[in-house]
């Protein structure tokens, strides 16, 4: 994809701004949590969107608090986009008493609920009929509330993709489908994997309006999905949104990613999306130093998380028998 | 004798098995980088992708079309990856898989390995960290294999893959790096034949999979106390070898079962009634059961360990018997 130096007409600095404030936040977020397993700090597997970022800040920049939304094991950034304090999400990295799920979680199950993040998913495509089911929850009762779902492109694969299109047309719910194609399944080349023309066509198929659009242009995602919201908002129906981009990291925190060539990704480090986004703010008139202002703040608040989040004390030991389910003692004489 | 890791002595078996029977194949995701935990590395090079096969994300895919592709006269193994995703495929495996033979009046034999790794691995959270082995010994149809150690890993893998019908062969993550001897000349080794671990006199302590060598450590630490645990590794849990538990009890006295699983409607509960059905004037105590309380697997590591039956849980159980 071309990079865009030149700020369309209608580019609004602020918002945008406040946009690469937001992307650094992420992309820093997860640099603080790589290291964090190579400090052992975070023992569990985590999924770094780095170079994804526009995608979170331009689909949840559109969403209200009260909108819902569903994200994948890869989901720090939607997270963080939606709202969630970054402090409560270092916390359950590490496992932390005051994490988003009291540390229970991990990076693969952040949910909160208090900024309508519906939760990560650690099985691939299982959000995408938990958020058809959301979207019809909200049909039921009037409200004006939208869903957005977000996956990646691997997730196309599986039934419950084309089980949850199929039910969220049925029923005309208030869905934004999000397909995050970033290239990759893990280790395999999605396409490879994938017959016909992808995604997009088989929204199509299922009736549902789709757009693909080049996911690492902040602005582009941006005003495509407040078009595409203000659409289901209005009662329009699914809609579904392709956005192509690339995960500049390996698929998780500690995968050297050797299946792809070296230069294939230094390539693709030309179209970071933060520079990128960095580059059409200093055409609309900012400077390098109001740019360096929102990476310094961006970069003290995560240096703060990591250091307070290692401060924290570990969840007091009943928080492993909370929240299991109300019937029943969960120890019953286990060991 | 020589020594083999855990993940390698089930390729070594793979391999072998697909020298000899070109019928033999298999298929999951990222087969063709090896395979998540390394263990098809070398394979892809050596059979080439149409029989080390990549996969598209389709779990249920993966299983039925190796329902298909076994009634049609080949020996699929299927990579599921964890055994969590397995739950993807359920209805594949538990209502068509297991069932086909014997609906069909035995026109059809469905010679499948289902590898699906089980077991907490550090902070790898509620979904993928469950131990589920007793669901399957649940279900008619289903053979159900969970290896402790390298050479059971080779030799069972090579009896599942000659077996003719569904295999539920899980295997544990802890254990891929696990080195061990094996025989020069190492053979398959046949379903339900447990294998002692330990002799001992004074009790009987039954496990499967990773728990084996916490159980060994358990029983180490009780021969320090003057008493001398029969460990006994039960390798499958269908069929599973109630002769050798029970001879076993029958000398002792005493059960003790430990798995990771929860401990609720564990496979351990099917051990303890069986005995005490075959061996109730045998036994000198009450049997006693270790699993995992019944609550999902935390990530946080203190809370993780707290649901992790460990050596010392074990023991303290152990001492139990003697109270
Ligand atoms: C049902 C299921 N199968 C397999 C996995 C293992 N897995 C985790 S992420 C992943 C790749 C997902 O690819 P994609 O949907 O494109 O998302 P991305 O990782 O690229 O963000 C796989 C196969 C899983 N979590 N769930
Ligand atoms: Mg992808």
């Amino acid at each position: 994809m071309p990079s865009s130096n030149s700020a369309p007409r209608n580019f609004d600095a602020a918002r945008y701004r406040a946009f690469y404030r937001t992307m650094w936040r992420i992309r820093l977020f997860e640099e603080a949590a790589i290291r964090a397993v190579a400090d052992k700090l975070v023992l569990g597997a985590i999924h770094p969107s780095i170079g994804q970022e526009a995608v979170a800040v331009g689909v949840c920049g559109n969403l209200a608090r009260e909108d819902a939304m569903l994200s994948t094991h890869r989901g720090h950034g939607h997270t963080l986009a939606k709202g969630a304090d970054s402090l409560a999400m270092m916390r359950e990295l590490f496992g932390r008493e005051g994490g988003t799920c009291h540390g229970k979680g991990g990076s693969m199950h952040i949910a909160d609920f208090g900024v309508g993040m519906l939760g990560a998913n650690g099985v691939v495509g299982a959000n995408i009929v938990i958020a058809v089911g959301a979207a019809h929850a909200i049909k039921l009762k009037r409200e004006n509330r939208i869903v957005c779902c977000l996956f990646g492109d691997g997730a196309i694969n599986r039934g419950p993709f084309m089980e949850g299109l199929n039910w969220a047309g049925v029923w005309k719910l208030p869905v934004l489908f999000v397909c995050e194609d970033n290239g990759f399944a893990a280790s395999t080349r999605t396409r490879a994997m994938t017959s016909g023309e992808g995604p997009a066509a088989r929204a199509r198929a299922l009736g549902i309006p789709a757009e693909e659009i080049d996911g690492n242009d902040a602005a582009l995602v941006d005003e495509t999905a407040k078009r595409l919201i203000g659409e289901v908002r209005g009662g329009g129906g699914p809609r579904f949104l392709v956005t192509k981009t690339y995960r500049l990291t390996g698929h998780t925190g500690v995968d050297p990613a050797a299946y792809r060539p070296k230069e294939e990704v230094e390539a693709k480090w030309k179209d970071d999306p933060i520079a990128r986004l960095g580059a059409a703010l200093i055409a609309a008139g900012l400077s390098q130093a109001d740019l360096d202002a929102e990476r310094r703040a961006a970069s003290a608040e995560m240096d703060g998380a990591y250091a307070a989040a290692r401060e924290t004390p570990w969840p007091p030991e009943r928080r492993a028998y909370e929240d299991v389910q109300d019937a029943g003692d969960p120890r019953v004489a286990a060991f | 004798m020589a020594k083999i890791t855990y993940a390698d002595a089930a390729k070594r078996a793979i391999a072998e098995e697909m020298r000899a029977d070109p019928t033999v194949w298999a298929v999951g995701e990222d087969l063709g980088r090896g395979g998540v935990f390394g263990q098809y590395k070398g394979l892809p090079e050596e059979f080439g992708p149409e029989r080390i096969a990549d996969a598209p994300i389709s779990e249920a895919c993966i299983m039925g079309a190796a329902v298909g592709a076994a009634m049609m006269g080949t020996r699929p193994i299927v990579e599921m990856r964890f055994s969590d995703f397995a739950l993807c495929a359920i209805d594949e495996l538990v209502n068509q898989a297991a069932k086909a033979r014997f609906m069909f009046g035995g026109q059809a034999k469905v010679p499948l390995v289902v590898r699906e790794p089980i077991g907490m691995w550090r902070s790898s959270a509620a979904q993928h960290s469950q131990s589920l082995e007793s669901w399957y010994a649940h279900i008619p149809g289903l053979v159900v294999v969970c290896p402790a150690t390298p050479a059971d890993n080779y030799g069972l893998m090579k009896t599942a893959i000659r077996n003719d019908d569904p295999v539920v062969y899980m295997e544990h993550k802890n254990l891929w790096g696990l080195e061990g001897d094996i025989d020069d000349a190492p053979a398959a080794i046949p379903f339900g034949k447990a294998r002692v671990a330990r002799a001992g006199k004074d009790a009987t302590l039954v496990a499967w999979s990773a728990t084996v060598h916490a159980a060994l450590e358990a029983a180490g630490e009780l021969a320090k106390e003057g008493r001398e645990i029969e460990v006994v590794d039960l390798r499958c849990l269908w069929p599973w070898d109630r002769e050798t538990v029970l001879a076993s009890v029958r000398k002792t006295g005493r059960l003790l079962i430990a798995h990771e699983a929860v401990r609720v409607g564990g496979f351990g509960a099917e051990i303890a009634a069986v005995v005490a059905e075959e061996a109730h004037g045998a036994l000198k105590a009450p049997v006693r059961r270790v699993g995992s309380p019944r609550a999902p697997i935390a990530y946080a590591p203190p809370l993780e360990d707290l649901l992790r039956v460990t050596p010392a849980t074990i023991a303290r159980a152990a001492r139990g018997l003697f109270a």
